[in-house]
């Protein structure tokens, strides 16, 4: 554990494997007597492979390396709990943007009543590697192209397919030195606030979109000198951006001067910065994974360096992301082949001794409801607060063999989804069980 | 050398005519490329429209199937699991570890077969579909060699066992082959034989077994020979079959799917206590009774004939003919190598056979577009060729985005693969260059210790300064840090900026100092020096005296260098003479701003000296 800054929070950590039954896999095969066998537990294994009812879809859509994973989100006031979502796959020949749905848990059989429970819904050809990918509202999705070119698919639920409703193409492009033709450069990070989209890309370039515009809102040339690998929104006007030279920036569209309001970064080794995530209640704290596998908190109200940094995993960090709902809880994925659960809330034995009676449901309700009050009562961050007999995080591996790597995953209330190089999907609908 | 095992099969090129024409070719890993040459010898080559195309020849077609790349990805993980297997492990859970493995393996075979049936049944009128069947087969065949192998090899079944094995292995692939034979197994295995093998358990030893077998079989022969059935053609064929009676057995020969089957039957029937070391001399007969003289034997029948013969090498030569991807051999062989059965073994090319086999494997996943990543693994468990062939495929990556290029250098880093790391940081930052993106070149250069190349960066950025008079990526330039003593250039490039901002926050004696500095230790480049001597002009002319006497007797002496070394050009155009011109009045300016200046701090000096 590494510590900068002047406060240093000592943070105990326990990294421990998660029961390999508390996140089974689901898997249906034949086995050596010709048998369908399955093996599950409380989660739900969806391996990317066609299923029976949809081979037809399933032709088009072979076997590939999945880059992002997101849940579509759920509407507003909506007690369900979520149950599509949409993949994109990076490095093939074709690839493709994908919509899943994993059905109601609740009604499987006793033979083969999987099946219909992990499905592709419905696919569409993507030209170049997704490199990101995010919900508008219900229907839209947004897909950031290797290409440079930002495409809105738009879902239709009744028939099942996707289709492209609005692009711009070339929205990342390099100018090459002495010549007028461009070539693309490509988009890195998307982030989303209906009607609003901001791309940023290898270009250095940030772009503001909205849904229904043609052109370009506003965009800013050279914002950056290195590679921008990802955006998120600070508060409504503003972005926070992180480049590939280890840096933090904040930038404000009311703001007509193309410089940023705010650069905060690593001091010395310039590590690249590969994800960011804003926390969901909090504003000003702010997450951000680096190419050591570090995961870094900031708060951008204060000072230019994070508040702490944490050892995580061997390899890039990929992805981190606040649990929406519960942001005590914070995950993240990484090149290494590993899914972590970091889990601020458990600051006392009375409490952790509280979840683990009781049946699964009723632990995960009280664990919510615990936490959120918890939330209402302490009004500094448990992520940010300093005090060593208190606080301890406890790091969890979900993922129970690693091989190759994670590229991305997304909460939403009680499931999540991740997505790997060895063209896995997992999906898991108990997460606080 | 070895001679060849068989013929080489011909590949035809398309579009070629390889009477008339000739071809050239290249080597790539995994690949070839072929294309028509229009060498001739003896007269100039008649313009005869060729064959317009290079041809890219594959040796390992089926990693490009899309419905294998399941098999690929999950037998990957498999395969690291049974590196990781312990060594010490010994005896019965070692056997157990790799017996289960070897489950494994074929369940992802099956799981691939059924996926590869759903497409050929959905889609059976076509070409594709015909091709999906045909790999269903072939898929099939690999599972049959592959349980065989099991059975004899890693489960090493003794005679007893050996046969409930055997009997699970042909209702399993003959089922699937075959619905009717399928009844047939069902109904001809009666349930006499179930209770049968209950009879023994555990409590009765084999020599029990064999003598109560004995009794029985030779019941049933007084049976025959009383005519006990004789009013019943059926009856009595029934009870030949259970008397184990070769021309019975082939009378149902159409019952029979295959040899081996025939193969299995017949040992149920007559010796059921068959010992290993046998079964070749059965499997022998039965092949050679099966096929009577009709038809020779397929490959597959020779495969399965070396596994009985317990030759393994015999096994894997002749799969590698047969089947078209090295996936089968490779796994099947790093597996029986783990069970310590080939270490005797080694060639004449390569390290061994497990080795050569892997890589092949490795090389045929790294031409793939999308598998190279699961290739890693493979090499680095092949302890002798493995690393060097690694360097030499992951120079080859096509690196498309920088997402991709960071994947492929943690390979490298993780490995201290230095040579590869400067390698792909070297391309990258030419990539970035030349798109005009400086910034990410210099950081790339960083990233690879390359100094040559971020002095070249470091150059264009003060070109860029010297033609726009203002710096761009200030944020990189900015926070450089120790990452600056890379390069000389880098140094002065940093440095300079830094002059630049001091001079912004008006702190004019540092940057002074700093500038001249810049100059007397040699770290500016000489071509800089006049914009260098030009950034002093307006610190000469501030109202405080900022450069000492001493200092400016040293800019004295760095302009005087400079002018001095100039070289004496023989005709000079008019544009040259322009230069020079603008040139002189800068010296002109210079010289007289260095002499007030020097006047200046004179005076100061001598009147601070004198209070």
């Amino acid at each position: 554990m590494y510590c900068l800054g002047v406060p240093i929070p000592i943070l105990q950590m326990v990294l421990q494997h998660k029961d390999w039954h508390a996140f089974a896999l689901v898997q249906s095969r034949l086995d050596e007597e010709g048998r369908r066998i399955f093996a599950f537990g409380a989660g739900l294994f969806v391996p990317a492979l066609p299923t029976e009812e949809n081979w037809l879809s399933a032709a088009t859509v072979p076997h590939k390396k999945i880059s992002k994973t997101r849940w579509r989100p759920l509407p507003p006031g909506s007690l369900q709990t979520a149950e599509t979502f949409a993949t994109g796959s990076w490095d093939n020949e074709e690839n493709y943007v994908s919509m899943w749905s994993i059905g109601d848990f609740g009604n499987l059989d006793s033979d083969g009543g999987f099946e219909g429970d992990h499905q592709l819904l419905c696919s569409i050809k993507h030209h170049g590697d997704v490199m990101d990918l995010q919900f508008l509202d219900q229907e839209r999705i947004v897909a950031a192209s290797s290409t440079g070119c930002v495409t809105i698919f738009l879902h239709h639920p009744n028939n099942q397919t996707l289709s492209a409703s609005q692009q711009w193409t070339a929205a990342h492009y390099h100018t090459g030195p002495g010549s007028p033709s461009c070539s693309n450069a490509p988009c890195t990070g998307v982030v989303c606030n209906n009607p609003e989209i901001v791309t940023v890309g290898e270009d250095g370039r940030i772009n503001l979109f909205r849904a229904d515009h043609k052109e370009a809102v506003r965009t800013i040339d050279n914002a950056d000198s290195s590679t921008l690998h990802a955006v998120t929104f600070l508060r409504t006007p503003e972005i926070l951006t992180v480049n590939s030279i280890g840096q933090l920036k904040i930038w404000d569209f009311r703001q007509q001067r193309n410089e940023p309001t705010q650069i905060l970064s690593l001091t010395g080794d310039r590590v690249p910065l590969h994800c960011v995530d804003r926390h969901p209640n909090q504003q000003h704290v702010v997450a951000t994974g680096g190419q050591d596998g570090m995961l870094s908190i900031w708060d951008v109200r204060q000072g230019t360096m994070p508040v702490s940094l944490l050892k995580a995993h061997e390899a890039e960090m990929w992805e981190v992301h606040f649990h929406p709902s519960n942001p005590d809880h914070l995950f993240t994925c990484s090149e290494d082949g590993s899914l972590w659960h970091w889990d601020a809330s458990t600051d006392g034995p009375e409490k952790s001794s509280l979840f683990h009676q009781g049946g699964r449901n009723s632990t995960f309700l009280s664990h919510t409801i615990s936490n959120q009050a918890n939330v209402h009562q302490s009004l500094i961050s448990s992520w940010l607060s300093t005090d060593p007999a208190k606080d301890r995080i406890e790091i969890t591996s979900l993922l129970p063999n690693r091989t190759l790597s994670v590229n991305s995953l997304d909460v939403l209330g009680p499931c999540l989804v991740c997505g790997t190089d060895a063209e896995a999907i997992y999906v898991t609908r108990q997460l606080f069980s | 050398m070895e001679e060849f095992d068989g013929e080489p099969t011909v590949t035809w090129i398309p579009g070629v005519n390889s009477q008339k024409k000739q071809m050239c070719f290249d080597w790539g890993p995994g690949e070839m490329l072929v294309c028509e040459t229009s060498f001739n010898k003896k007269e100039k080559s008649e313009m005869v429209a060729g064959c317009p195309f290079i041809h890219i020849i594959r040796k390992d077609i089926d990693v490009y199937s899309k419905i294998l790349r399941k098999l690929f990805n999950e037998s990957h993980g498999i395969f690291v699991g049974l590196q990781r297997i312990e060594e010490e492990l010994t005896g019965k859970s070692r056997k157990a570890q790799l017996v289960r493995v070897s489950k494994n393996y074929r369940s992802v075979i099956r799981a691939c077969m059924e996926e590869m049936h759903q497409f050929a049944v959905a889609d059976k009128d076509s070409a594709i579909g015909r091709q999906f069947s045909s790999q269903v087969s072939i898929l099939s065949a690999m599972e049959l060699i592959w349980n065989l192998c099991e059975i004899l090899f890693i489960e090493v079944a003794p005679a007893g066992p050996l046969l409930l094995y055997l009997l699970d292995w042909v209702r399993l692939h003959v089922c699937e082959v075959d619905s009717l034979s399928a009844d047939v197994l069902g109904s001809e295995n009666p349930s006499k034989h179930e209770s049968f093998w209950n009879l023994p358990g555990n409590t009765q030893t084999l020599t029990e077994l064999e003598l109560r077998w004995q009794h029985w079989h030779e019941e049933c022969e007084r049976h025959l020979q009383d005519g006990t059935f004789a009013s019943n053609p059926h009856l009595e064929s029934l009870c030949k079959v259970l008397l184990g009676d070769d021309a019975a057995l082939l009378e149902h020969k159409e019952l029979l799917s295959n040899w081996y089957h025939f193969l299995v039957t017949r040992l149920l029937y007559s010796q059921p206590t068959v010992k290993p070391m046998d079964l070749h001399l059965y499997a022998q007969s039965s092949l050679d009774l099966f096929l009577g003289g009709e038809s020779s034997p397929e490959p597959l029948d020779n495969i399965l004939m070396a596994a009985f013969e317990f030759d393994i090498h015999q096994v894997i030569k002749e799969c590698s003919i047969a089947l078209s991807n090295w996936w089968f051999v490779a796994h099947l062989t790093d597996l029986l190598d783990h069970c310590k059965l080939l270490q005797s073994h080694n060639l004449y090319f390569g390290s061994n056979m497990r080795e050569f086999l892997l890589l092949e494997y490795a090389s045929g996943l790294f031409a793939h577009h999308s598998l190279w990543q699961l290739g890693v693994d493979y090499c680095d468990h092949c302890p002798e060729l493995g690393r060097v062939s690694l360097e030499l495929h992951i120079e080859r990556i096509p690196l498309t985005t920088e997402q991709k290029a960071l994947k492929v250098l943690r390979v490298c880093e993780q490995r201290q693969m230095t040579e590869q790391v400067r390698s792909i940081c070297k391309v990258l930052a030419m990539k970035a260059v030349r798109n005009n993106r400086l910034g990410s070149a210099l950081s790339w250069s960083i990233r690879a210790k390359d100094a040559a190349f971020a002095t070249l960066v470091s150059d264009r950025f003060l070109r860029d300064y010297c033609e726009r008079g203002c710096f761009s990526d200030l944020d990189l330039i900015d926070n450089l840090g120790p990452a600056m003593m890379l390069s000389d250039r880098l140094t002065f490039l940093g440095k300079y900026r830094e002059f630049h901002r001091l001079y912004g926050e008006k702190c004019f004696v540092d940057a002074a100092s700093l500038l001249l500095s810049l100059m007397t230790s040699q770290i500016a480049p000489r071509s800089f020096w006049m914009t260098l001597l030009t950034d002093a002009l307006p610190l000469l002319e501030q109202k405080q005296v900022i450069f000492s006497a001493e200092q400016t007797y040293e800019l004295l002496r760095c302009l005087e260098d400079l002018t001095s070394g100039r070289p004496l050009c023989g005709e000079p155009d008019a544009q040259q003479l322009q230069d020079d011109d603008i040139e002189t009045t800068k010296v002109e300016i210079l010289r007289l701003a260095l002499a007030r200046n020097l006047a200046r701090s004179v005076i100061k000096e001598g009147s601070l000296e004198g209070s």
